[in-house]
């Protein structure tokens, strides 16, 4: 493990006062509650720090062995600087406390919450989004569920909607039976981390021919400082199942940095259908590295959307595996890097099976010095027949000092298999925005409706009230950020 | 009655002087023409008027019912009855022409006030009606794609809804076929009337044939060099601009 670094903090102060962007961002999650946690596994990770987690989740050993095991992975692997930002050496691991909860277990209905702790998700909007238009939700704060609860009438269809550590408790059989197996230990220095010392996420199984109506909910906050939060979510369809699960995640702004580090493994068994949408608005000192993959079989499909708007350094790649014959995978992505921001983002196709089929859109915002990176893998092996990939990738670049890098990976072999790439980098012109300003909206109008414009495809497809946030947000991000 | 008075004007872009002292006054309900050569200050003086940051207003004044205008925004200016119909309208991808005019018919309205969706789309759909424009082009994204006409006539939609006191219209007629050049100039003629002023500029006396102006202005190396009314087109046209150059500029 690294030594203490002088650098473990959020970027340095001249600049982030040099855009005005800069400090009116996440405003919708910048604060904090006191809250006294009745668990906690103090600060730096060693066995004992896992041997804490397993024991106040009473779980069963076979478990706190694949806690040990990936504990010893995580030590061994080296960070992935030899291709991934150096920003990364800044995680101090030792500086970090890896579990924080009230309890194990979550309460069914708001009364039931803690005061200070429902504040929290009420001020979110989080209850009144439950009653709106939600099949189910889970709130987690810090490091376990507050509060979880589906409808009744999704229940009675023998729907599963826990958190990981009931679901491990009530569920051992299914649970184990697809636990790990989408997202090896070792997939990557950061899955191993997770499946060290993972605690919440959401636990989904919905069986054979049942179609979810409404979206399942699950809202990930981090409330302390210095804090890792590592949710494991496993969902799993049966044949000819539908569901779609929504995230939302945000974070106070500390002035030291918070790792967050998930992992999120999906089986879409024969001719079932996921859809799995983020929006990620976390502070600007979160780290947020997490894997997210998904095994589509026969006739299956799995559709990530994803949408990066906080965050220090976000590296996520949602993949989907595509094991059965007709298979489809789609990756819809979008991300807007602030000053201080680097959104490192993209898509993994992994094509196994003949005739399937792969989309990924990925579009990204680079604000004032904020760097958006595309990172897309698209695998065809030569014995497969019928496959399809098309992959667009655009970015927009709003200040002559803002970046952007696209690393596509393709390798198609084999003749009966076809491919499409297109890619594409624009900027807002000075022309554009005085066009729109004659026509009398503002500078910043002008510039909001222009980025929106630039996704106005991609977020269409979000669910209404998730579209509407979106737009919201990015008005925000976006004021006073030309020039 | 509104009027837009342009008071010896001096434009500069960088360190060169475009603009050189130019005067004239529109008041609501007239149609002037200005024609002139290339590159003698005809869009530089639209583009100016109407804000752009690239031009610097170097002295003189631009006044709406003796108020100055130059201390405004694009945007405020905009909103204070100015309107200019672009040579080469900028595209904005993902944004329908619906969307866009609803977002700048909004930025007029009093802080707090909600625009009145129903009426805002009847009223768009008579505009285009009477501009004889399908429905559904108001869905497309502004510009993204579109022939020169269907610009041209983008513009003057904008024009029709945003319902300007002033209209300047650089080079409308470039790079319009004969047809497109009739929609066009029926759509300038449908909005003409007491309401509305415009600022017409062009190249060829062309467009003067199907709008038909009240003055005509000569514009030479930066002001006015002649003005009268439609037959100083006609005598242009047939004199060409050596004739300006020798007769007016020396006169």
């Amino acid at each position: 493990m690294k030594p203490p670094s002088e650098l473990d903090t959020a970027p340095p102060p001249e600049v982030m006062t040099d855009n005005p962007v800069v400090g009116i961002d996440q405003t919708a999650g910048n604060f904090s509650y006191n809250v006294d946690y009745e668990f906690d596994a103090g600060t730096g990770l060693t066995e004992r720090t896992v041997d804490y987690i397993s024991s106040v989740k009473k779980e069963a050993p076979w478990i706190r062995e694949f806690r040990m095991n990936a504990l010893k992975t995580f030590q061994s692997k080296p960070m992935p600087t030899h291709w991934a930002t150096r920003d990364l050496e800044n995680i101090n691991f030792d500086k970090i406390r890896y579990y924080l909860s009230s309890g194990q277990k979550p309460k069914r209905t708001w009364d039931e919450v803690p005061d200070d702790i429902k504040k929290t998700f009420e001020r979110l909007g989080i209850p009144e989004q439950e009653r709106k238009f939600l099949a189910g939700v889970e709130a987690q704060f810090d490091s376990e569920a507050a509060y979880s609860n589906i409808k009744e009438i999704v229940a009675k269809q023998g729907v599963i909607f826990a958190n990981s550590t009931e679901a491990l408790r009530e569920h051992p059989e299914i649970f184990r039976k697809f636990f790990g197996k989408v997202i090896p230990t070792g997939d990557n220095k950061f899955s191993a981390l997770n499946s060290a010392v993972f605690s919440g996420g959401s636990f989904i199984y919905v069986p054979k021919g049942v179609k979810v109506a409404q979206p399942l909910q699950a809202y990930f906050r981090i409330n302390a400082e210095n804090f890792g939060q590592f949710e494991r979510t496993l969902i799993i369809c049966d044949e000819g199942s539908e569901v779609v699960y929504m995230e939302g995640c945000t974070a106070p702004k500390f002035s030291t940095s918070t790792l967050h580090s998930a992992v999120v493994e999906l089986v879409a068994l024969k001719g079932a259908k996921i859809q799995y949408i983020t929006v990620q608005n976390w502070a600007n000192n979160v780290f947020n590295l997490v894997t997210k993959r998904g095994v589509a079989h026969e006739e299956a499909e799995i559709k990530w959307i994803d949408c990066n708007i906080g965050s220090r350094l976000t590296m996520k790649y949602p993949g989907v595996v595509l094991r059965g014959r007709k298979a489809r995978g789609e990756v819809l992505s979008i991300a807007l890097a602030n000053d201080g921001q680097h959104q490192d983002t993209g898509a993994k196709m992994i094509h196994a099976a003949d005739e399937t089929t792969s989309n990924i859109i990925a579009k990204s915002i680079s604000v004032g010095q904020g760097r958006s990176t595309y990172r897309g893998v698209v695998h065809i092996p030569k014995h497969l027949k019928g496959c399809k990939n098309n992959t667009e990738c655009d970015a927009l670049l709003i200040n002559t000092n803002s970046r952007t890098d696209t690393y596509p990976a393709i390798t198609v072999r084999g003749d009966a298999n076809s491919v499409q790439h297109e890619a594409s980098v624009s900027k807002v012109s000075a022309e554009q925005i005085f066009y729109m300003q004659q026509r009398g909206l503002t500078e910043a109008q002008a510039m909001s409706l222009s980025v929106n414009g630039f996704i106005n495809d991609l977020a269409r497809q979000f669910p209404m009230e998730y579209s509407v946030e979106l737009k919201r947000l990015i008005d925000l991000e976006m004021e006073g950020s030309v020039g | 009655m509104s009027q837009l008075e342009i008071k010896d004007l001096h434009i500069a872009i960088g360190e060169k002087e475009i603009v050189k002292g130019f005067n004239l006054t529109i008041r609501q309900g007239e149609v002037h023409a200005i024609m002139g050569p290339n590159g003698t200050g005809k869009s530089t003086l639209a583009k100016a008027i109407a804000g752009h940051p690239d031009y610097t207003i170097t002295s003189g004044d631009v006044l709406i019912d003796g108020r100055s205008i130059l201390a405004l925004e694009p945007d405020e200016r905009a909103r204070a009855g100015i309107f200019l119909a672009f040579q080469y309208p900028s595209e904005i991808p993902g944004v329908s022409i619906a969307n866009f005019l609803r977002g700048a018919v909004q930025a007029r309205l009093a802080e707090g006030d909600e625009l009145d969706a129903t009426a805002y789309y009847k009223r768009l759909y008579s505009k285009m009606d009477l501009l004889k424009i399908d429905r559904k082009f108001t869905s497309r994204s502004v510009n993204d794609g579109f022939s020169g006409g269907e610009k041209k006539r983008c513009e003057i939609l904008q024009m029709a809804m945003l319902e300007p006191l002033f209209s300047l219209m650089d080079e409308t007629d470039s790079g319009l076929d004969i047809d497109a050049l009739r929609i066009v100039a029926d759509g300038v003629n449908a909005m003409r009337g007491p309401k509305l002023g415009i600022l017409l500029i062009t190249h060829y006396q062309r467009l003067l044939d199907y709008i038909v102006p009240d003055q005509v202005h000569v514009m030479w190396d930066g002001r006015i060099v002649k003005s009268g009314d439609k037959s100083l087109a006609l005598e242009l046209e047939s004199k060409g601009y050596d004739w300006v150059k020798t007769e007016l500029v020396h006169a």
